[in-house]
């Protein structure tokens, strides 16, 4: 076990009183109830007026979020892209492919973040905007962290063009600069605006040297005392070498030529050139990189990160990678000078800096309120195949545990569970399990919510049925996990208890369940016995193969098609199908008395119907089932008088069967004989 | 197809419609109505697609649908229709059906009529009531008939208090959808792959014609009705499967013609443009059918032609054709026989639940919670 990182945080549940009553708990899949018992503490049997409430802790709250849930969603079709890249593509496409997938998040999480700010101005309730403030700077923090990431782990960029995309990560971030520029040349005398030096320091820190020169430009025209060294500082500015994307110099000439434009730099100071004017010397020296001129404009450069970037910018703009984590912890020590100890965030970026990203989604994970940034982070890194090596001490590896807990959070919400689905499925070690365990807390209020459940489950057991099919030939059984079924048995259930036989059967059908059916057939016959006629003709005569999942629901079918025959006046085709319906024992036993009154109208047509031995084969089935009927022992009234109209029936039908008999000899005698 | 617009909504849309247009109008459709399923508290929307020079000036670009109003919705939103240009009829999970009324000049939903119990299991005043899905909605001024997954057939007026027709039972299975057929008669779709057709002018419980799918019931669940040939149908099934009949004979579907790979939600023919039709499907896609033949070059419309298909009717029982006018869709000539189909998403995840088409708009809605709108259906 690993010791824990930080004392757990305490959460007040308001109205349960732990001092008094004890608590009851259990855990679910994302949530926690939570209830006061009437036990006491104490032994004494006072009643102590208890919490009447079950308390649902949850521990993923983000997910309860109006605006998050586009995060949420919009994220989900990313991840889905980004699981289908071909494994096969390597390289520089990958690469790109990789890092486009990495903006998209974040994008993402811009549009969020903007769409959030919006709300938090347009609050009324001081409160409520403040909590939606403190989104926003989460939200922010979570794009700085991953903006980071991919330089580093994703784009992976060299000595050179690292120091360009941290100055991008930079201004991308610390974007004050541009509402103040346009505050400043938006006055009527720039040159004179309080905050014109300011807004050059600025520029000149985050290395936006063009627009600095332009500033200065305007200081010149405005005041021609200073002009000449205006123009001097411009000149330096301009010859800053920098490394352009498209330029093919070699690190080493630019590192040359960086030397010669530093050295010409202090060449400046020692001179005192611009002893007079202690703005321009200031940015002098800032642009030589001297940390105690950096560390003066605290204000302005606003945090450690945005300090660390400038000063590798002018004192070694050619910083390799492994090197970083040495700046940046200095950065971190020089900036904070022992005042104030870092945060969570600082933390995080300085365990980036030094490339562990272990350590990062551990902070990631413990400082943030959510599990969408550290799944979505680490499943990309993964993709980069930056996390291999790395197995937990439980479950699977870190990938696949955060996102489990992510996806378990998207089922814990009402509507959000379809999403959590294909989370699951690209789990490969625990995610079919988890999938099953919640897919069945869904409750199933509609149909229609029904079959899309129904269509995830079997869409995913296509995959367990061809390797069903490849090891043995089980035929259906794969098609129908128990998870299936129950869905259907649960609809049929629902069905048959709001009289919905049609239903019911038609749910047992597609979930192949031979006992429910029978059941439900049984009812479909009651109900005729009852009733003495059929409801739901509409599915019954269209059965089709479905009829033979079990005996009963053929005797249904069967017992219906007699019925279409006889109405159809088909009565040779009627009493053949009738009597197989008693001598294939299709029947059931309880059955056959009705059936043999059904026989009675054919057995007395005009024209005969039943032959000699047809006639004979229902006798035998008469006697089979009055010689087997049971003695009563008690004998009530109701009891005899059943018993009365049984024995009636059996007269009658012995009666017509005889007749019957008769006339069947004497036509096929006189058949034979003509 | 160039501009598709997505927007997030923080809710999954059951159901999308657009406003109908004024009669003579020659504005395009720049209102549509949405439902939501499946969460805690589910709402009837209304988006704009129009311009917003006062209404919004820095959230929304051009071709973003902006929010109108919204009102609460008592369970899932199960269908939608617009009964004329400001009521909106709306089909609940609870039975219920709702009439909200549009008050165009302060912007708001309201409660216009309502009844509560228009489908249930267990009759309302029985001590174990217990209410059904009311799952299909269709409006034709002034009437209005309602199905569920009771099996019943509700017909409402506007301006009645209580139904004006039941037909209980009238299916032993669910009911999915309806659709007029003509104007005393409509037509439903059930569970177990058949298609009934109803005359209000007959007495009793029974349909007076029933077609079905034969073999394995698949269940159908959407119709559609050709705009100007009223015999034509089209019906989606739980198969994807796509399916045409002839209602004036036989008992089968014309054509059967393999779709999509899970359910098919909705069909729409083009109301003005019927040689195009469109459908949607639980596996994520939104198709584009196009069965006008006689243009050879449609390069304009379909250059990208990235997901284009050529499909043959599989299934004709088409030998004794003699119409004067013969659908398109109910060709058998071997030359003609071709339909083309389009994917208009561009990648495939969550079920697209609804679509709606009006003119060169389309409008649809999925359960990852986005609207997508198109204004340049066939640019």
């Amino acid at each position: 076990m690993e010791e824990l990182d930080g004392e757990p945080t305490v959460t007040l549940i308001p109205g349960v009183n732990s001092k008094k009553n004890q608590m009851y708990f259990d855990w679910g899949p994302g949530e926690m109830l939570v209830c006061e018992t009437s036990f006491n503490k104490k032994e004494k049997s006072e009643m102590v007026p208890s919490c009447p409430f079950i308390y649902i802790i949850r521990k993923d709250v983000d997910v309860y979020s109006q605006i998050l849930r586009k995060l949420f969603n919009e994220s989900h079709g990313i991840f889905l892209g980004l699981q289908r890249i071909d494994e096969e593509l390597t390289g520089k496409s990958r690469k790109s492919q990789l890092v486009r997938v990495s903006k998209n998040y974040r994008s993402v999480i811009r549009a969020c973040m903007e769409e959030m700010h919006q709300v938090a101005i347009a609050a009324k309730d001081p409160a409520n905007g403040r909590q939606f403030s403190s989104q926003v700077s989460i939200l922010s923090a979570m794009e700085l962290i991953w903006n980071l990431c991919e330089i580093l782990f994703i784009e992976v960029a060299p000595a050179g063009p690292l120091l360009l995309h941290l100055l991008d990560w930079v201004r991308l971030h610390v974007c004050e600069v541009d509402s103040l520029s346009a505050d400043v040349l938006g006055s009527e005398n720039p040159s004179k605006h309080d905050s014109f030096w300011n807004l050059v320091t600025i520029l000149v820190l985050q290395g936006r040297l063009d627009e600095a020169r332009q500033m200065l430009s305007k200081e010149a025209d405005a005041s021609p005392a200073s002009a000449g060294i205006c123009r001097i500082m411009g000149d330096l500015m301009r010859t800053m070498p920098i490394l352009s994307p498209g330029n093919t110099q070699t690190l080493t000439e630019l590192e040359l030529k960086w030397q010669h434009w530093h050295e010409e730099c202090e060449r400046y100071l020692q001179d005192s050139t611009f002893a007079t004017s202690p703005h321009l010397e200031s940015l002098l020296k800032i642009m030589l990189g001297d940390e105690a001129a950096l560390l003066e404009q605290k204000e302005l450069l606003s945090n450690w990160y945005h300090f660390l970037v400038t000063r590798l910018l002018y004192s070694n703009p050619t910083v390799k990678p492994i090197d970083l984590h040495y700046y940046a912890q200095s950065s971190l020590d020089l900036f904070l000078g022992g005042e104030s100890s870092p945060e969570p965030l600082d933390n995080i970026l300085l365990a980036a800096f030094e490339f562990d990203i272990h350590q990062v989604i551990k902070e990631c994970s413990i400082a943030l309120s959510n599990w969408w940034f550290v799944a979505h982070l680490t499943d990309l890194l993964d993709h980069c195949k930056l996390l291999q090596s790395h197995n937990l001490y439980f479950g699977s590896n870190m990938r696949e545990f955060l996102l489990l807990e992510y996806a378990s959070g998207l089922f814990a919400h009402p509507s959000l569970w379809q999403l959590g689905v294909d989370y699951f499925d690209y789990c490969p070690e625990l995610g079919r399990v988890s999938l099953e365990l919640h897919i069945e807390r869904i409750p199933l209020n509609t149909e229609q919510k029904a079959l899309k459940v129904l269509r995830i489950c079997e869409q995913r057991q296509m995959t367990e049925q061809a390797i069903l099919l490849l090891t043995s030939h089980t035929g259906d059984v794969g098609l129908w996990t128990p998870r299936v079924r129950s869905i259907c048995k649960i609809l049929a259930m629902k069905a048959v208890r709001n009289n919905r036989l049609g239903s019911a059967l038609s749910w047992s059908i597609r979930a192949k369940d031979a006992a429910f059916a029978t059941l439900v057939s049984d009812r479909f016959l009651r109900d005729y016995c009852e009733r003495g006629c059929f409801s739901d003709l509409d599915l019954i005569d269209n059965l089709g193969p479905a009829m033979m999942l079990s005996d009963r629901l053929t005797f249904l079918g069967k017992y219906r098609e007699f019925h279409r025959m006889y109405g159809e006046k088909r009565f040779a085709d009627a009493a053949s199908l009738l009597l197989s319906l008693m001598t294939s024992r299709i029947a059931p036993r309880s059955f056959w008395m009705t059936l043999l009154t059904d026989a009675l109208p054919l057995l007395e047509q005009k024209q005969v119907i039943f032959s000699a031995e047809q006639t004979y084969e229902l006798m035998r089935c008469l006697e089979d089932l009055t010689s087997r009927r049971p003695v009563h022992g008690e004998s009530d009234t109701e009891q005899l008088q059943d018993d009365d109209i049984e024995t009636t029936k059996v007269e009658m039908l012995r009666l017509s069967l005889a007749r019957n008999l008769a006339r069947a000899i004497i036509r096929e005698g006189s058949l034979e004989g003509s | 197809m160039e501009e598709i617009y997505a927007k997030f909504v923080s809710q999954k849309i059951s159901k999308t419609r657009w406003r109908p247009l004024p009669p003579g109008s020659l504005q395009t459709a720049e209102t549509f109505a949405t439902g939501s399923w499946d969460n805690e508290e589910n709402y009837i929307s209304l988006w704009s697609i129009g311009d917003f020079g006062n209404l919004d000036s820095d959230g929304g670009f051009e071709g973003d649908h902006q929010l109108l109003c919204d009102i609460r919705h008592h369970g899932d939103v199960m269908d939608l229709q617009f009964f004329d240009q400001e009521r909106i009829v709306a089909a609940s999970s609870t039975g219920c059906v709702t009439v909200f009324l549009h008050h165009p000049n302060n912007q708001t939903l309201s409660v216009n009529q309502q009844w509560t119990t228009a489908h249930y299991h267990t009759g309302p005043g029985s001590p174990s009531y217990s209410s059904a899905p009311c799952t299909g909605v269709v409006c034709n001024n002034p009437e209005i008939v309602t199905v569920g997954e009771d099996g019943r057939i509700n017909l409402f007026r506007a301006d009645h208090k209580e139904a004006v027709r039941t037909i209980d039972n009238a299916d032993s299975s669910t009911l999915h959808a309806v659709t007029f057929l003509r104007t005393p008669e409509i037509l439903t779709v059930n569970s177990i792959g058949q298609l009934k057709i109803w005359d209000f002018r007959q007495q009793g419980n029974e349909p007076s014609q029933i077609l079905s799918l034969t073999g394995d019931r698949v269940p159908l669940h959407c119709v559609d009705r050709h705009p100007n040939q009223q015999h034509v149908v089209a019906t989606g099934g739980q198969d994807g499967m796509l399916s045409i009949w002839d209602v004036r004979q036989g008992t089968m579907p014309v054509s059967l013609l393999k779709a999509h790979e899970a359910e098919m939600w909705e069909v729409h023919f083009h109301p003005s443009n019927p040689e195009h039709l469109f459908t949607c499907s639980e596996d994520g896609s939104l198709w584009h059918w196009d069965a006008s033949t006689d243009v050879p070059e449609k390069s304009s419309l379909f250059h990208q032609g990235r997901s284009s298909t050529f499909l043959s009717h599989s299934i004709s029982n088409q030998a004794n054709v003699h119409q004067s006018v013969i659908s398109s869709w109910l060709s058998t000539d071997p030359a003609k026989d071709r339909i083309e189909i389009t994917s208009l998403l561009p990648s495939r995840s969550l079920s697209v639940n609804t679509l709606d088409v009006l003119g060169p708009c389309l409008v649809c809605g999925t359960d990852a919670e986005a609207i997508y709108v198109t204004r340049h259906l066939f640019s």
